[in-house]
């Protein structure tokens, strides 16, 4: 029987009440304010008091309002047509408050998530007589590219019959569609849906693996020197303005994954927007399907309500592990995380809890930790491989990645790309800082070669920082050639122009491609006899190279660009390859690029192919351990 | 007891606490957010309920706690702050809690309600149109957005209200709201003067709060401009609101917060400050088959820090931010992230023309480092030291006032004085088509001679 309650306090969103009768922690109430419903958790409970934090504005609320408690906890609605949708942080799909209440997201509205007039195809895979589990298919639905699974719900325990199975016609999502009897001949009626309680991670699996296979992002500095893994982790902090949001839209749009969800959490509605524009009018050169039809996203912009901010990671997360119980790929973005732990912030401080650091709660670590936990590459129990990949953005105050909730994160992922200020200043972009950021993934490049090119950054830096003191008459020649060759790498490789269709989008057979020539460029000799030559040697090379980089892959543009490109090496310079170049070689890499700047502790892990992500060392029984 | 907009409410006259602008006084039947009036003899001043304790009720008080008797009378009006909302408000001067400052009439009728209602993210458009003004280092490298809100970050001392002044005036918009937040007296004359000079204040609402007033009444300033704002756009106009100085706002969040003893974050600023500050940032919006609104703030960084929390957390809530420092809009760190929308339509070479200038004026800035080391300038440098001073003295300067066109076709005439072509890192499609032929080069030497 669930409880009732009457207001007792109010303090911006979160609400003290009394009440009579039993009531759970997380458990959804609603504030009854005349005919309005404003949903709220509880979220603490001393007494006879509970403090609840209401997932709308407050104003108007009086002291002694009536609060319904309902007993459940805050859930998902998980079945077909999920995908292409935008939510609230609460699984509202915006589009449909739209059209029922107008340009303004009125208070204590609401509507289901999933359209429930839609009929769906429905192929039944398993006849009367079988036995299935919780997560097994009970048939299909075809949804946009994808052989949507109906599966048995993910929260029944134990074994059951199946007694009822619906022939393959067109459902509805609320239709029945089976009829299950568990082991005391109880029988349970099941349709298209499910709710699901979003805190809750979802690991009904055979084995969680260890993410080896490269997430393919199409981001030349990303794939190369710092990939990312299916089913694994990343984070990106950086400064406002340094291009988070930018770098995650490029990523939402080109990474090579069945399914992306958005879970643009507290950050600029415009953003979204943006998202929801265009998408649909984007063509995925893999499917030649419109992207939307791939992308969910959770909308809970910096306007919103703030408690659904804080659980609309949740419901971006559990929905991402809902579409790999199908076998897919998914890739969860969120931004920023940021502003999900200031919303933990916010509820903190009005519980009046003992700050941690910087205000932010105790807990701030563990609950940052257990969310990054829920990505995965997971072997299902038919044998299926799913994954959910997780890169969240983080906005550290002031840019300065030494606060907690930087720090939180930098724990528990296995890839840090780090944005810097000087190199948005400069409009290096993406502005990833290759001389601070890590992954423990092994990218499609050999190691030694992702070794090569750190060294000779690092050691560019190095000549860079060195001559702003000695001044160019003070640097060898040999020296400022290691400079310029690194300030050409980064220039054409590492930045990107993300807003140019050709060069915004680097296949991967590309990547390898022009990494191979770029090799050849670096570890050429070229006998200049003066600085200036040396550098217009290089500002030549670059122009060229841009002009490939312009030329899409595979045009005859491309080939001429890169003759031309070959034509100007060759005359330049000599070939290490011949044999009086060997030892040249040596020495170059030996003596001329090694760099006091130290490295040693990221390409070692990166050598060893071993991801030093301490949750892959879980292994096989990760799944039990949750 | 009385009767106001036929409703019984009851009068109060025991308040329990007062601390700071804060007072506590036991009531019932009050709601969350409500106004209430407070009269004590000489002193008559608006509150707001911040939080309730079953019977006790929490009031932050606008006018300032100074006077205020345990005795004084609380009259709680049912409803938040309202506004009066007519085409009448057009060349209207206002205070921070909306009275008439210019002896003008006070309106009574078409009252609305702050409002809080966030704009469904479904239902906005991606912005499109730029509002030109005429400064080549927002309209070339940095173009301001139709319903972009945009922050000036700046220091106290810079010329920022003239800056706010001159786009008002040269922005073509239909409405302009000028909220003023802890502002100097003369600076409110300068202001109110330059939009009635520039024939603009008959187009224009001003909502101005003075440092002289107390310190509470500016929390309402942004509320009052952007709902109005809005209001307007939904009626189709486009409206552009300026604030200033957003810092001041902050510190009077900052100060409510440590009188209602909230644990605070960051150098004493409530944790709430990045919501605060979007619930109000994200008014900008584009209507779809309505107006917009857009929002160009000034923040004053103490100390010049920019990650003082104020410029910290409004940099992440705007679409970018314009630098402003010794008297100029900084080429580094200025950023507006809504113009890869406009500049893409604007002139083919706007965008190529835009990252080369900044690149070669980074380089610049570099060689001018090591210059001042004593360092040998080679002959790069010193291509390097005529563009940058050709780049500072003809694009850079705030003085410069010419339409983007221009603003494109000098850049092309600064870097063929400046450097050979492959020198700029330029597409070769993009040179065979801008580089300036060499009787034009030379005619444009001639021109800045």
């Amino acid at each position: 029987m669930a409880a009732n309650g009457i207001i007792y306090g109010i303090n911006k969103n979160m609400i003290t009440v009394e009440f009579s009768g039993d009531i759970r922690q997380n458990e959804v109430a609603h504030v009854i304010l005349g005919d309005q419903r404003l949903k709220s958790e509880v979220v603490r409970i001393s007494g006879n008091l509970a403090d609840l934090q209401v997932f709308e504005d407050t104003k108007g609320l009086r002291s002694g309002d009536k609060v319904e408690f309902s007993g459940e906890l805050l859930t998902v609605q998980l079945g077909p047509g999920l995908l292409g949708q935008l939510f609230d942080g609460l699984q509202n799909p915006l589009h449909k408050l739209a059209e029922h209440y107008g340009q303004f997201l009125k208070r204590g509205k609401t509507v289901e998530a999933l359209p429930a007039e839609q009929l769906w195809q429905f192929s039944p895979v398993v006849e009367s007589g079988a036995m299935v589990r919780a997560g097994d298919s009970l048939g299909t639905v075809p949804e946009a590219l994808f052989e949507h699974r109906i599966m048995v719900p993910f929260g029944m325990e134990g074994n059951y019959e199946v007694v009822e199975i619906a022939a393959a016609a067109e459902y509805r999502v609320d239709d029945k569609i089976a009829v299950i009897k568990d082991g005391r001949g109880k029988l349970w009626p099941l349709r298209m849906n499910f709710f699901w309680p979003i805190r809750k991670p979802v690991n009904i699996y055979q084995e969680r693996l260890s993410p080896v296979e490269p997430l393919i992002t199409q981001i030349r500095i990303i794939d190369t020197m710092f990939p990312v893994a299916k089913g694994g982790t990343f984070c990106i902090p950086g400064p406002f303005g340094a291009g988070k949001t930018v770098l995650q839209q490029l990523t939402s749009r080109n990474a090579q994954v069945d399914i992306v969800i958005i879970a643009a959490c507290g950050e600029r509605a415009g953003e979204v927007v943006e998202t929801i524009r265009q998408f649909p009018q984007i063509t995925d050169p893999l499917t030649g399907r419109s992207l939307m039809e791939r992308t969910i996203i959770v909308g809970n912009t910096s306007s919103m309500p703030v408690a659904a901010r804080e659980s609309s990671v949740y419901t971006a997360v559990s929905m991402g592990e809902y579409y790999r119980q199908m076998g897919l790929d998914v890739l969860l973005l969120a931004d920023s995380t940021s502003r999900w732990a200031q919303a933990m912030r916010e509820r903190s401080g009005r519980l009046e809890e003992i700050p941690g650091e910087e205000a932010f709660p105790a807990y701030l670590e563990s609950i940052i930790a257990s969310f990054y936990e829920r990505a995965g590459l997971v072997r299902l129990r038919d044998g299926h491989v799913g994954s959910v990949t997780i890169g969240g953005t983080v906005s550290p105050a002031g840019g300065n990645f030494d606060e907690p909730v930087t720090q939180a994160t930098l724990k528990v992922v296995g890839a840090f790309h780090g944005l810097s200020r000087e190199r948005s200043d400069a409009r290096h972009y993406p502005a990833i800082d290759p001389l601070t950021s890590w992954s423990r993934y092994q990218s499609f490049i050999g190691s030694e070669q992702r070794e090569m090119i750190i060294k000779l950054l690092s050691r560019a830096n190095e000549i860079e920082q060195m001559m702003k003191v000695v001044g160019e008459e003070g640097t060898s020649n040999a020296d400022f050639i290691i400079y310029l060759k690194g300030l050409f790498f980064d220039s054409v490789f590492l930045q990107q122009n993300g807003f140019d269709p050709v060069d915004g989008v680097t296949s991967k057979e590309r990547q390898l491609h022009i990494f191979a020539l770029l090799e050849k460029i670096i570890t050429s000799f070229y006998p200049f006899n003066n600085k200036d030559e040396a550098r217009a040697f290089f500002q030549k090379l670059r122009l060229l190279f841009l002009n490939l980089n312009g030329a899409a892959w595979g045009t005859a543009e491309f080939t001429r660009h890169e003759e031309d490109l070959v034509r100007l090496l060759n005359k330049s310079s000599q070939s290490v390859d011949d044999e009086s170049g060997i030892p040249a070689r040596q020495a170059f890499m030996e003596q001329n690029m090694d760099s006091t700047f130290t490295r040693a502790k990221n390409t070692r892990t990166v050598k060893d192919g071993l991801p030093l992500h301490h949750d892959d060392y879980r292994g096989e029984d990760a799944g039990d351990l949750q | 007891m009385m009767i106001i907009e036929g409703k019984m409410r009851a009068i109060y006259n025991k308040i329990w606490r007062v601390s700071g602008n804060v007072i506590m006084v036991q009531a019932e039947g009050v709601g969350y957010g409500e106004l209430a009036m407070i009269s004590a003899p000489g002193v008559s001043t608006l509150a707001e309920v911040i939080k309730i304790e079953k019977d006790r009720i929490f009031l932050q008080v606008f006018g300032g706690s100074s006077g205020i008797s345990t005795g004084s009378e609380i009259r709680f009006l049912g409803h938040g702050l309202r506004v009066a909302f007519s085409e009448n408000l057009l060349g209207r001067i206002f205070n921070g809690i909306g009275e008439s400052r210019d002896k003008g009439p006070e309106f009574t009728d078409n009252l609305i309600e702050i409002s809080s209602e966030p704009v469904n993210p479904a239902r906005r458009v991606i912005p499109h149109r730029m509002i030109h003004t005429g400064i080549p280092m927002i309209d070339l490298f940095n173009s301001l957005v139709e319903s972009q809100k945009i922050s000036i970050f700046t220091t106290a001392g810079e010329p920022y209200n003239a800056l706010l002044a001159r786009v008002a005036l040269q922005a073509k918009v239909d409405i302009i709201l000028l909220g003023g937040m802890g502002v100097r007296f003369d600076d409110y004359l300068f202001l109110k003067n330059a939009l009635e000079e520039g024939g603009a204040l008959a187009k224009s609402i001003l909502f101005i709060h003075t440092a002289a007033d107390p310190v509470a009444e500016c929390l309402m300033v942004p509320d009052l401009c952007l709902t109005v704002a809005e209001r307007f756009a939904l009626e189709g106009k486009k409206v552009l609101v300026l604030l200033t100085d957003m810092t001041n706002f902050c510190d009077a969040l900052k100060e409510i917060a440590i009188s209602m003893e909230q644990v605070p974050a960051n150098r004493g600023y409530p944790g709430d400050l990045y919501s605060q500050l979007a619930a109000r940032y994200e008014k900008a919006v584009d209507f779809e088959e309505a107006g917009s609104v857009t929002i160009l703030s000034v923040t004053t960084m103490p100390g010049n820090d920019v990650t003082h929390p104020v410029p910290d957390n409004t940099g992440y809530i705007t679409e970018g931010q314009y630098y402003l420092n010794n008297g100029r809009i900084e080429p580094f760190g200025s950023l507006s992230r809504l113009k890869q929308l406009v500049n893409k339509d604007s002139r083919e070479d706007h965008r190529a023309i835009m990252d080369c200038l900044v690149h070669l004026y980074a380089d610049y800035q570099e060689t001018m480092e090591k210059k001042a080391m004593g360092f040998r300038m080679s002959a790069w440098d010193n291509k390097l030291l005529d563009y940058g001073a050709a780049f500072e003295r003809e694009l850079l300067d705030l003085t410069v006032n010419i339409p983007l066109s221009a603003a494109l076709d000098r850049s092309w005439q600064i870097l063929a004085a400046c450097f050979k072509p492959e020198e700029t890192g330029l597409h070769s499609e993009l040179l065979a088509k801008f580089w300036p032929r060499d009787n034009e080069k030379s005619k444009a030497d001639q021109d800045r001679a």
